[in-house]
């Protein structure tokens, strides 16, 4: 029964989406709407790495950068469809979270979230010096004025990001509720308890930290395209990273649907804050709005709603 | 190779690298000491560098005595982040993901009320001495490397002196080494460490002071200095004072060569450099304890 009710959910959404695509013509609806999404796709990535084995990544705007510009480097190379562009983003993501993977090898807790940040900003200086991909002064991308099935090139992209999300999504539920993510889950409580009694923790890291490299990078590769313009400063914007680690913490990053409920939340938040008064005073709510929910409910909205209904059960007896 | 070049580049590496031990003292205590890891502490070096333009601009005062007459009121303001973070995450045992979000937070919401006040411009101080340098030989010193590196070592050594030579000092020390067996001796560590950890904010002050002395500062400046703090503190052996001159010394010397001779957009690379071999090759650094 939960299972074709998650999947019912999951067409649901698509079909909302196609229909909002046929019906609304507000432009700033698809544009806002494929931000939300962007957020969250990090956010379910940033979650199956933090969230389900409690390694802490710091460096997510760097995964999400590399996704950018990978498809900017092949679009200067040969003009790729944009789906291929995503792929391959995604496989050089992937690598890349799968060679994070073996850092754990050595550094954990803090050591490991220092690295990732370190990572994302050595990544910031090769990007900033490379020229093929137009160094610190950036890149150009021209996006076609009329795409086919679509009204605009904009909704074209709300309608992919919101695929993608759904996909993301599925596999981030699918690693939680497997075998899999019990094992996760024992890495996050004590991973040497773990690994004596015979949880594969390496392999179940690597998968980890590559399936977060594959989403960022996925998520990462269409920004180009929905910008038009990219520079290092704006692809590796550190905003990415603390959203995504806002996302899950508010939303609660124990269970699948903890960050999605973050996403949708800080980022529609985000959102009509940026439209109504300023970028600045969202960035401070994402900020405030992070401490809060780490010092008072560390287990997010989730584990809000789990408390009281837990209070309403007993109280009922 | 020019002579006059590479003089250059060493003598602006040595007076860069005092700044960044000055920059890095009060985390190597936070991070290094009390296993605190307080992201948010550039913020706070930036928010000191502003509140330093703020007293400059409006009282003429020098910047370093600025610096120093802020930095009682960082204790302070460093005693109050702790308990709040000893209430919220050390008591409850859930200080390393969340309190690792609590600061990194803390962090955004310092920067964004600096750019909410005094917006996205880069600020300056004015001092006398500012703009000139003295000539030795072919090396020519600007006053403003030249200042902030001596107050870097009177502070850090001042710093060594309290940590090694005084009663409370080696309480802090203590702290960071036996928790249980200081307990035991009667002192409560959580007293020992919020001290500890307003002293760290506390150079934040100075530090902030120095930021701004040595070049414009703007809100999101800090984020710069993230890697390069953690790479001295590690590099340094995690709260060796000594240490963590030496770390910042080297990573000073070689950012300055690697500007002169390479380019300066290759010089954040340095830092991370330095820390990604220090973590897979010497985890413990080069005065480590572990």
């Amino acid at each position: 029964m939960k299972v074709s009710g998650f999947w019912i959910g999951i067409v649901l959404m698509l079909a909302a989406g196609f229909v909002l695509a046929g019906v609304a013509d507000n432009q700033f609806l698809f544009f806002a709407g494929y931000v939300i999404l962007q957020g969250l796709i990090m956010a379910v990535a940033w979650n199956v790495l933090g969230g389900f084995t409690g390694y802490v990544n710091f460096g997510s705007a760097g995964f999400f950068a590399i996704g950018a510009y990978t498809a900017i480097a092949l679009h200067q190379f040969a003009e790729l469809p944009l789906l291929v562009l995503i792929v391959i983003a995604g496989i050089v993501c992937g690598l890349i979270g799968l060679g994070t993977g073996y850092l754990t090898l050595r550094l954990r807790g803090v050591y490991f979230a220092i690295a990732t940040l370190a990572m994302a900003i050595v990544f910031e200086s090769l990007i900033t010096n490379w020229d093929y991909v137009g160094g610190s002064a950036g890149a150009y991308v021209i996006t076609p004025a009329e795409v086919p099935f679509f009204d605009s090139f904009i909704e074209m992209m709300f309608i992919l990001m919101l695929v993608l999300s759904l996909i993301c999504v599925a596999v981030s539920r699918y690693l939680s509720m497997s075998r899999m993510g019990r094992g996760l889950a024992s890495i996050r409580d004590d991973e040497t308890a773990a690994e004596c009694m015979g949880v594969p923790t390496l392999r179940l890291k690597l998968i980890s930290t590559t399936v977060m490299g594959v989403m960022m990078g996925v998520a990462g590769a269409p920004f180009p395209f929905f910008v038009t313009y990219i520079n290092p400063l704006s692809a590796f914007d550190l905003l990415i990273a603390v959203n995504a680690i806002a996302m899950p913490m508010i939303g609660g990053t124990a269970v699948w649907f903890g960050p999605v409920i973050g996403a949708l939340l800080l980022g529609t938040i985000q959102q009509i804050v940026t439209v109504t008064i300023s970028s600045e005073l969202n960035i401070l709510i994402v900020g405030a709005v992070l401490i809060a929910f780490v010092a008072l409910a560390p287990r997010g909205i989730v584990g809000l709603f789990q408390d009281f209904a837990r209070k309403r059960r007993e109280g009922g007896k | 190779m020019d002579a006059s070049l590479f003089l250059n580049a060493i003598a602006a590496g040595i007076l860069l690298g005092g700044f960044y031990a000055a920059v890095a003292l009060g985390l190597s205590i936070v991070f290094g000491q009390l296993d605190i890891v307080n992201i948010a502490h550039p913020a706070f070096i930036v928010a000191g560098s502003y509140l330093v333009f703020a007293l400059n601009g409006g009282f003429g005062l020098d910047p370093v005595i600025a610096g120093i007459l802020l930095m009682p009121i960082f204790f302070a303001v460093g005693v109050l982040v702790y308990r709040v973070y000893y209430a919220a995450f050390e008591r409850t045992g859930r200080e390393s993901l969340a309190g690792l979000a609590f600061f990194f937070g803390l962090m955004f919401v310092i920067e964004v009320l600096f750019i909410i006040f005094y917006g996205v411009d880069y600020r300056l101080v004015e001092a006398d001495y500012i703009g000139k340098q003295i000539e030795i030989g072919l090396v020519g010193i600007p006053w403003r490397m030249l200042v902030p590196f001596c107050a870097a070592l009177v502070m850090t050594g001042a710093i060594y002196l309290f940590l090694s030579r005084t009663f409370l000092g080696r309480a802090i020390l203590a702290v960071s080494q036996d928790r249980l067996a200081l307990q035991l001796m009667g002192a409560d560590p959580v007293k020992i460490k919020q001290i500890a950890f307003g002293i760290g904010i506390a150079t934040a002050a100075l530090a902030g002071a120095l930021l701004i002395m040595i070049g414009p500062v703007e809100p999101t400046i800090g984020r710069l200095y993230i890697g390069r703090i953690f790479a001295i503190i590690v590099l340094g052996g995690m709260g060796s004072i000594p240490g963590t001159l030496v770390a910042a010394l080297i990573i000073g010397l070689s950012e300055s060569i690697v500007t002169t001779y390479i380019g300066p957009s290759w010089a954040p690379t340095v830092a991370f450099g330095f820390l990604l071999i220090t973590l897979a090759v010497r985890p413990q650094g080069l005065f480590g304890r572990l």
